[in-house]
């Protein structure tokens, strides 16, 4: 877990109010992760918020910024980057645990006084108040990875998000912007941008981008090529590209990515990564010396020993998520256990798991918990997987006999399963 | 593009209207359930899924049509219109099951992006427009009794309120949630029936999935109640963590 530094109150530019805020933030913090209460960065931030409500913006001033956002990815991404730009041996602050809200942010700051840069994950329905906040939208980065349906019954809309992501960067020319050119809806978003690097980072769920974001006609696909039919959008001509384990830089130059990390999604977020590290000067081959070696983030993909049976946990919170995390799982015969919860932060509407294709596990040892087991239960059994209900992973491990498993849930249900496992995790 | 598993000459015909507008969260449940229920008691499945650019078959035995944000609930009416198929199919007696924004464009206008009223397809005379505070939430309703289903539960997530014409029946009375804002909650006439449960509204619901298998091929032969015990459930779950 994440320690906070000694926070410096003489941080230099801040005015007396902004100093006290961060201290009593920062004690606050302290306060709340002795308490066990999480890592304590956004109770701290909310209380210096509260004292200063301008602090992210006294906080991010004089800083380079970047800013991670899509629906899926923000915290790996955020991780790479922030690993690659460490090569250059400065300073960096980063909210490193998800925390993406103003308060995390604050906190994220607040802890790291003397950096003098930030790689920071952002909500993408915060991101154009972020932008503004943060002073990204004049001298920062800011980073799209994708968007699609996510906890329905919080997040907004996203065609509505992707409209919103399109007004606020038309208004920052001084922005520099790193899109994902392979999904249509961000494309549309960073269009009106006026310095942007496209990376061909690919997309696997496509059932929220059928249509022209712009017009509304029906998308015609070939590959990772995309146009309309009726109007001029189009997929924008890319600089960085993506081709199954390899990456191409501007130049041309391939290079194996040989991440340690599994997953396409994650050789995606590797890309954007070195689209964005080349942005601070840093190499194609020295970033990847530093993103490479990256084996876990903020406990997923994280291995554990659980009565000798080796569990992986895969965290997935949405349909374009588990079509990611399914692709990874180890092939058959090692079991999956899946879980599901509908707490707030999972999104409390369940509707999700019927976008998500299950008929690869036909065939294969499954286990179903989390608190919304039987709606997943009903799910699998439309899908014709046979699997087994079980109430706890110890349950699984027991059943399963297995020297492995893979262990794949939403949002709370895989911070219960860490909680269980214990700080291992 | 029928895929056809155990279709024969008696096999229902599902046609899933517009996935590629109409498809926000979880729609593809209802086509499941169907064609689960049907095969369960022997009756072959016939399955189209058709999109924005393609022309709705006119045979079908149940369309489906499931939510979809703003602006592509205006472009999924605008070429329901002007393509024409739903409406023949349904003036022939096909079934029309709609849920959230496609229970709005089976009306006969609803609100669009603004607020501006757009014509929908009107296969029931409703009026649909924006109320006051989105309704997000899980939501109980007891079912016409003429009906013959037991009580709904779902998960609403919508702003709409819908007014119904003479001639069109409410499908529920709410106990909890929002429904079309009068303490109703959906609309059917005939064999055409709409509702706000949102998504996968026959997942825990199979009475419903069943009145509407039944108006295709009349009365159904039992389910095996192993085939049934986790949907059921299910739906005890729900509805103990519901009040009222």
């Amino acid at each position: 877990m994440s320690t906070l530094g000694p926070l410096d109150p003489s941080r230099s530019g801040l005015p007396l109010r902004a100093r006290l805020a961060t201290t009593v933030g920062g004690a606050a913090g302290r306060a709340s992760r002795l308490a066990g209460r999480g890592d304590g960065s956004v109770i701290g931030g909310i209380i210096g918020l509260r004292l200063q409500p301008d602090l992210l913006s006294l906080l991010a001033r004089g800083r380079r910024i970047v800013l991670v956002t899509g629906t899926n990815g923000k915290t790996t991404t955020t991780r790479l980057i922030t690993a690659a730009l460490g090569t250059l041996g400065q300073q960096i602050a980063s909210n490193a645990f998800g925390a993406n809200m103003e308060a995390g942010l604050v906190s994220a700051l607040a802890k790291a006084p003397d950096a003098t840069m930030a790689v920071l994950e952002v909500d993408e329905k915060h991101m154009p108040a972020m932008l503004e906040a943060t002073g990204a939208r004049d001298r920062g980065i800011v980073t799209l990875l994708n968007l699609s349906r996510d906890q329905m019954d919080r997040a907004a809309e996203i065609w509505l998000l992707a409209r919103r992501w399109r007004a606020a960067l038309a208004g920052a020319p001084d922005c520099r912007v790193i899109a994902n050119a392979d999904d249509p809806l961000v494309a549309w978003a960073a269009g009106q941008a006026r310095r942007v690097t496209w990376v061909a980072a690919g997309q696997r769920w496509h059932d929220d981008s059928w249509c022209c974001p712009n017009c509304g006609s029906h998308l015609q696909r070939d590959g990772d090529d995309w146009h309309c039919g009726e109007c001029p959008n189009r997929r924008p001509p890319v600089s960085w590209v993506l081709a199954d384990d390899e990456v191409i830089d501007p130049t041309g130059r391939s290079r194996p990515l040989d991440l340690t990390l599994p997953g396409r999604a994650n050789r995606s977020n590797a890309v954007v990564a070195l689209a964005v590290a080349d942005v601070f000067g840093v190499g194609v081959a020295q970033a990847l010396s530093a993103i490479r070696p990256v084996q876990s983030v903020a406990g997923r993909y994280t291995q554990v020993d659980r009565r000798g049976c080796a569990l992986r946990l895969l965290l997935a919170k949405n349909p374009a998520g588990w079509l990611e995390a399914l692709d990874i799982l180890a092939p058959a015969p090692v079991p999956v256990m899946l879980a599901v919860n509908a707490q707030g932060p999972d999104g409390k509407d369940t509707s999700w798991l019927w976008d998500v294709d299950y008929r690869r596990l036909r065939g294969r040892q499954v286990f179903v918990g989390g608190e919304r087991k039987l709606d997943l239960a009903v799910r699998l059994e439309a899908d014709e997987v046979t699997f087994r209900i079980v109430s706890t992973v110890d349950e699984a491990v027991d059943l399963a006999r297995s020297p492995s498993m893979d262990v794949l849930a939403n949002y709370t249900a895989f911070q219960q399963i860490r909680a269980l496992l214990g700080r291992t995790a | 593009m029928p895929d056809g598993v155990g279709s024969g000459p008696s096999a229902i015909r599902l046609v899933w209207v517009y996935p590629d507008l109409l498809s926000t969260y979880g729609d593809r449940g209802n086509l499941l359930v169907l064609a689960r229920r049907a095969r369960l008691r022997g009756i072959g499945v016939e399955i189209a899924e058709v999109n924005s650019d393609q022309r709705v078959p006119v045979d079908g035995d149940i369309y489906l049509l499931g939510g979809g944000e703003d602006l592509p609930q205006v472009l999924a009416a605008r070429r329901l219109r002007a393509g024409g198929g739903l409406a023949a199919a349904a003036g022939r007696g096909a079934v029309v099951f709609a849920v959230c924004a496609g229970y709005q464009i089976i009306g006969t206008e609803f609100g669009g992006a603004e607020g501006e009223p757009v014509p929908g397809l009107g296969l029931l005379d409703l009026r649909s427009g924006r109320g006051q505070r989105r309704g997000v939430g899980e939501i109980t309703a007891d079912v016409d009794p003429a009906l013959d289903v037991e009580r709904l539960t779902g998960f609403e997530n919508h702003q709409g309120t819908t007014v119904r014409g003479p001639g069109v029946k409410p499908l529920a009375t709410v106990l909890t949630g929002v429904g079309n804002g009068d303490g109703t909650e959906g609309a059917y006439s005939g064999r055409v029936l709409g509702t706000y449960l949102h998504g996968p509204a026959l997942v825990r619901n199979p009475g419903l999935a069943d009145l509407l298998l039944r108006w295709v091929a009349g009365t159904l032969p039992a389910i095996d109640p192993r085939q049934e015990e986790l949907v059921l459930n299910l739906r005890r779950e729900r509805l103990a963590a519901q009040p009222g």
